[in-house]
C-alpha cells in the first residue's frame, strides 16, 4: 500500500500536503475501511453462522427469525448491547476496568495488517509478519488480566489467572509448529511463504511431508486454546466461573471481548491457511491472463473459503468436545503437545536434507494418508446415520 | 507413564475426536427435533394435543343441567354459577356461569362429577389476556334454560350429538379410576 502511496505522491495527487498527513489519513482511512467493511460483519455473521451450525449439530434450528434465515441477528445483537447500559462496578479500577477491552480488542485486530487477503491485498508485508501475529496476540493476554484484575470480582480473577497460563502455555506449541513452516519456506514474511508454497494441495506445506501435516493439527489445537474457545474456554468457563474475566462488564465493553472472539476465528483460519494451505494461490489459467481485477478477486475467493473452512471446522468442534479441566489442559500443552511439536519441528528439520525427488514421494503418500482419513471419516458419517436411521433434512435453511 | 500408555493415550484422543466429529457431522443433515411454535407449524398446536389434554375449561351450556355440582365440587371456586326462576315463563334459567381461568389449576374435578359431560377440558391453552378480567370466561352472556334430561333418551336432534359427546368425555377420560377399563370390569361378576 505504501508503493501506491508513494506512486500517487509522485504524480501530484496530493500537491502541497505533508507527505507525513497523507500517510496518517491513509492509515486511519485503511483501518476505518478494514475494521467496518470487513471485520465487523465477518465477526457478526460467524457469530451467527456459529449459532446456526452448533444448532443443527444439536438437533435445534437456532436464531432465524431476524432477517432472511436469521442473518440479521448479529445486528440486533449489536444494537441492543449498544443502547444497554454501561456498568462500571463501583469497587472495580474504572480506568484498567474501561481500558481492557480495547486492549485485547487492538491485539486482534493488529494481525490484520499482515493478513494476506490477495497477492496485492495486503495491508503491509512486513519482513517479521507471522513472527509479528504471534507478537500482537500475545497483547490479548494483557487485556484478558487487566480485565480480570480491575473487575475486583474472584471470579473474574481466577477466569484472567486461567486464561493468561493457557495463552502463554500454548503459545509455545503454536510458535514451534509455525516454526517447522518458517524453516521450509527460509522467511516469516506472510507473502514469502505463499509464494513458496503451489496452487495444487501437492504443493502445500500441509502435504510436505508427516510432521508438518501433524504440526498443522498441533498448530491448529494451539490456536484453539490461545482464543479461549471450546474445548479450552476454562478462562470463561459458565458451570464454575459464571463467565470469567467478562462477569463483571456490560453493554457494548461485553461485546468488544466476544467480537475479538469471533473475529480471531477467521485471524486462525487465515494464518492456518497461510502458512499450510497454500493461501491465495490459483490455478494459473488462461483467463486470468491481462485481467489482474479478475486474478484479485479469484485469489481473495480462495483465500476466504479456505479460512472459513478453518472458521467451520473450529465451530465444529465446539459442537463435539466437552470443556477440559484446568490440569488436564496444562498436561495437554506441556506433556504432548510441545515434545510433539519439538518432534515435528526436528523431523522437518531432517526433512530438509532428503532429495527432492524421495521428498515428493513422501508428500504423496501424505496426501494419500490425508485424503484416505477424509473418506474413512465420510463412511464413518454414513454410518451414524445408518446406525441412527434418523429423519433427514438436506437443506440448510428451516 | 511409560512409552506405550503415552502413544496409547494420544491414540484414543485422537480416535474419540474423530469418532465424536463424525457424529456431529452427520447431525447436520438430519432434521432438528425443533417445533417451531407458534408460527412456522403445519396444523395449530392444538390439534396436535392428546384427549385427555388438561386445557382451559369449556362449558357445553346447551346441555348443562344446572346441577352445581360442579360449583360445589371446584376446590378454589373458580366456577360461579347463578340460577334463578323466569317469572314470565315459569322456567329455571342461567342468569351467569363464569369461570375464572386465572384462578383454575385445572384438578379436572368440576368434569368428573359432571353428571352430563357438559364442562370439559380442551385442548385450548393460549389465555393470554391484557387484564385479569379478560381470563374470565362467561358462557352464558344472556340468561339461558337449563337442560332437562329426557326419560329414555334425548330426541331432539340438535341435541342428541352434544349428549354423546358428554357421555363419551365421561365414560374414558373424567371417571375417576380411568373409564373403560373399569366398566368393562364391572360387567363381570
Amino acid at each position: 500500500m505504501q508503493a501506491y502511496l508513494d506512486q500517487l505522491i509522485k504524480d501530484g495527487a496530493f500537491a502541497g500536503v505533508p507527505r507525513e498527513l497523507v500517510y496518517a489519513v491513509a492509515m486511519v482511512l485503511a483501518a476505518f475501511v478494514v475494521l467496518s467493511v470487513f471485520v465487523a460483519p465477518l465477526a457478526g455473521v460467524t457469530s451467527w453462522l456459529e449459532r446456526r451450525v452448533w444448532a443443527r449439530m444439536q438437533s435445534r434450528v437456532g436464531p432465524n427469525r431476524v432477517g432472511p434465515q436469521g442473518i440479521l441477528q448479529w445486528l440486533a445483537d449489536g444494537i441492543k448491547n449498544l443502547l444497554k447500559e454501561d456498568l462500571i462496578p463501583s469497587a472495580a479500577d474504572a480506568k484498567l476496568f474501561s481500558l481492557a477491552p480495547y486492549v485485547v480488542f487492538m491485539g486482534f485486530l493488529c494481525t490484520f495488517v499482515v493478513i494476506p487477503f490477495g497477492g496485492n491485498l495486503i495491508v503491509a508485508d512486513l519482513n517479521i509478519g507471522i513472527f509479528y501475529i504471534l507478537g500482537v496476540t500475545s497483547l490479548v493476554v494483557v487485556g484478558i488480566l487487566m480485565a480480570g484484575w480491575a473487575s475486583n470480582n474472584k471470579w473474574s480473577l481466577l477466569g484472567g489467572m486461567r486464561s493468561a497460563a493457557q495463552i502463554v502455555s500454548y503459545e509455545i506449541p503454536a510458535g514451534l509448529a509455525i516454526l517447522t513452516i518458517v524453516f521450509l519456506a527460509g522467511t516469516m514474511s506472510m507473502q514469502g511463504i505463499i509464494k513458496a508454497q503451489g496452487w495444487g494441495p501437492w504443493d502445500w506445506f500441509l502435504f510436505h511431508n508427516p510432521f508438518t501435516f501433524a504440526a498443522f493439527f498441533l498448530y491448529f489445537t494451539a490456536a484453539l486454546a490461545e482464543g479461549n474457545r471450546t474445548p479450552f474456554d476454562i478462562p470463561e468457563a459458565e458451570s464454575e466461573l459464571v463467565a470469567g474475566y467478562v462477569t463483571e462488564y456490560s453493554g457494548m465493553r461485553f461485546l468488544f471481548f466476544f467480537f475479538a472472539e469471533w473475529g480471531n476465528l477467521y485471524v486462525i483460519g487465515s494464518v492456518a491457511t497461510t502458512l499450510f494451505l497454500g493461501g491465495w494461490q490459483v490455478p494459473p489459467l488462461w483467463i486470468f491472463d491481462n485481467n489482474p481485477v479478475l486474478l484479485g478477486i479469484a485469489q481473495f475467493v480462495t483465500f476466504f473459503l479456505k479460512a472459513y473452512l478453518w472458521v467451520f471446522v473450529a465451530m465444529w468442534v465446539r459442537a463435539t468436545l466437552p470443556r477440559v479441566r484446568v490440569d488436564q489442559l496444562m498436561a495437554l500443552c506441556w506433556k504432548y503437545m510441545v515434545p510433539l511439536a519439538f518432534v515435528c519441528m526436528l523431523g522437518t528439520i531432517g526433512f530438509l536434507f532428503v532429495p527432492d525427488d524421495v521428498r515428493r514421494v513422501i508428500s504423496a503418500a501424505t496426501l494419500g494418508f490425508a485424503i484416505a482419513v477424509a473418506i474413512v471419516f465420510f463412511l464413518r458419517v454414513a454410518f451414524q446415520i445408518r446406525h441412527a436411521r434418523p429423519e433427514l433434512y438436506w437443506k440448510p435453511h428451516i | 507413564m511409560n512409552v506405550a500408555s503415552y502413544a496409547k493415550d494420544i491414540c484414543q484422543a485422537i480416535a474419540s475426536t474423530f469418532e465424536g466429529m463424525s457424529i456431529t457431522f452427520s447431525h447436520l443433515i438430519r432434521r432438528p427435533m425443533t417445533i417451531q411454535y407458534p408460527d412456522k407449524i403445519p396444523v395449530p398446536i392444538q390439534e396436535t394435543l392428546p384427549l385427555r389434554y388438561r386445557g382451559i375449561l369449556e362449558v357445553d351450556m346447551d346441555i348443562c343441567t344446572g346441577c352445581l355440582a360442579c360449583e360445589r365440587d371446584c376446590p378454589i371456586t373458580c366456577i360461579t354459577i347463578g340460577i334463578e326462576m323466569n317469572k314470565e315463563t315459569k322456567q329455571r334459567q342461567f342468569t351467569h356461569f363464569d369461570i375464572d381461568v386465572c384462578k383454575c389449576m385445572y384438578c379436572g374435578l368440576c368434569s368428573e362429577a359432571c353428571p352430563t359431560g357438559a364442562i370439559r377440558h380442551s385442548q385450548e391453552f393460549e389465555g393470554a389476556s391484557y387484564n385479569p378480567a379478560g381470563l374470565v370466561r362467561h358462557f352464558a352472556p344472556q340468561p339461558q334454560n337449563l337442560y332437562k334430561p329426557k326419560k329414555g333418551g334425548e330426541t331432539d336432534p340438535k341435541l342428541v350429538t352434544k349428549v354423546d359427546i358428554g357421555l363419551k368425555y365421561l365414560d374414558e377420560f373424567a371417571t375417576p379410576d380411568g373409564g373403560g377399563a373399569a366398566a368393562e370390569e364391572g360387567k363381570q361378576p
